[in-house]
C-alpha cells in the first residue's frame, strides 16, 4: 500500500506517504502556534516564516507531486520563486534604505 | 473534417502550473505590501494583530491541511481505480472547504460587530497603521476565501464528472489540476496564518 509506483506520465503516491506528510504538517502547525504563544514580540518573525516555508515545501513536494516531476516543472518553479524573491528583495532595499 | 481530440496530461499540468505561478505572484504582491507596511507601522500592526482570533486561525489551518490531504488522496485513489473512494475523498475536501468558510463567516461577523471593517468609524478614528492592517487583512483573506469558494466549486464539478465516469483512471487531468488548485489555496493560507495571526 505504501510503495510508490512509477509510470511514464504520472506517479502514484501511496496513502501512507501522504498521511505521514499530513502528520508532519500538523506537528509544524502546533510548533508554530507554540512559538507564537511563548515567544511574543517581533523577534520570532523569521522563525514563523521558516516554519511556514517548511510547511509550504512539504505541500509542494508531496501533495502537489513536485518531488516526482520532471526537470521542466522543477525549473519553472525555481524561476518563479527566484523572481518573487527578487521582487521582495528589491522592494525592501528601496523601502528600508530610502 | 474530423477532429480527433488527443489527451495531453503533461501539457494540461504544465498549463495549470503556469497559472498557479500567476496566483503566487498575486498573493506574493499582497504579502509584499504587508511587509512594507509592517516596517512602516510596526507598533500599530502589532496592536491590531494581537486582536486577531488565534483560535479561528489555528482551526482553519488544521481544516485546510486536512482537506489538502484528502484532495491528494483522491488523486491516488483515481489512479488506483477506486471511484467510490474518490467521491468520498472529494466530498470530504469540499466539506472541509465549507467548514472553513463558515468559520470565516463567524470570525468576520464578530470583527464587523466590533466595528472593525474597512472605512468603519472606529478605524477612521484610530491611527492610520491600524486601518491599513485591517484593510490588508480583509483584502488578502477575502481574496483567499474567494479562492476557497472557487476551488470547492471546481472540485464539486470534478466529483460530478468522476461520478458520471468522464474522469477515470485513464484520463484524470481535471481531477489532478483541481487538486493542484486546492493545494495552492492551502499553500497561501500557510503563509497568511503566521503573518496575520502569529507574528504580531
Amino acid at each position: 500500500m505504501g510503495s510508490d509506483t512509477h509510470d511514464t506520465t504520472t506517479h502514484v503516491i501511496g496513502y501512507k506517504t501522504l498521511t505521514t506528510v499530513w502528520i508532519a504538517l500538523l506537528a509544524l502547525t502546533a510548533l508554530t502556534v507554540w512559538v507564537a504563544l511563548n515567544a511574543p514580540g517581533i523577534g520570532h518573525v523569521w522563525g514563523s516564516l521558516a516554519i511556514a516555508a517548511a510547511k509550504g515545501g512539504l505541500v509542494i513536494a508531496f501533495f502537489m507531486h513536485m518531488r516526482y516531476e520532471g526537470r521542466l516543472l522543477r525549473w519553472l518553479l525555481f524561476v518563479a520563486l527566484v523572481t518573487l524573491a527578487i521582487f521582495i528583495g528589491l522592494t525592501f532595499s528601496d523601502v528600508l534604505y530610502r | 473534417m474530423s477532429h480527433q481530440t488527443r489527451k495531453d496530461p503533461a501539457g494540461a499540468k504544465l498549463g495549470m502550473w503556469l497559472f498557479l505561478f500567476t496566483e503566487l505572484f498575486l498573493f506574493g504582491g499582497l504579502f509584499l505590501l504587508y511587509g512594507v507596511y509592517l516596517a512602516r507601522y510596526h507598533r500599530e500592526f502589532a496592536a491590531a494583530g494581537r486582536e486577531m482570533h488565534l483560535g479561528f486561525g489555528t482551526a482553519n489551518t488544521v481544516i485546510l491541511i486536512t482537506s489538502s490531504l484528502l484532495a491528494a488522496m483522491a488523486v491516488t485513489a483515481i489512479q488506483r481505480s477506486g471511484r467510490r473512494l474518490v467521491l468520498y475523498l472529494l466530498g470530504g475536501t469540499v466539506l472541509c472547504g465549507a467548514v472553513f468558510l463558515f468559520n470565516k463567516y463567524l470570525e468576520w461577523s464578530d470583527e464587523i460587530g466590533h466595528g472593525i471593517y474597512p472605512g468603519s468609524p472606529r478605524l477612521a478614528a484610530g491611527p492610520p497603521g491600524e486601518s491599513v492592517f485591517y484593510s490588508l487583512y480583509y483584502l488578502t483573506v477575502g481574496l483567499h476565501g474567494l479562492h476557497v469558494l472557487i476551488g470547492g466549486t471546481l472540485l464539486a464539478v470534478v466529483a460530478a464528472r468522476v461520478g458520471r465516469g468522464t474522469i477515470h483512471a485513464g484520463d484524470f487531468a481535471w481531477l489532478e489540476n483541481g487538486a493542484l488548485y486546492w493545494h495552492l489555496v492551502d499553500l497561501v493560507w500557510i503563509f497568511i496564518f503566521p503573518l496575520y495571526y502569529l507574528v504580531l
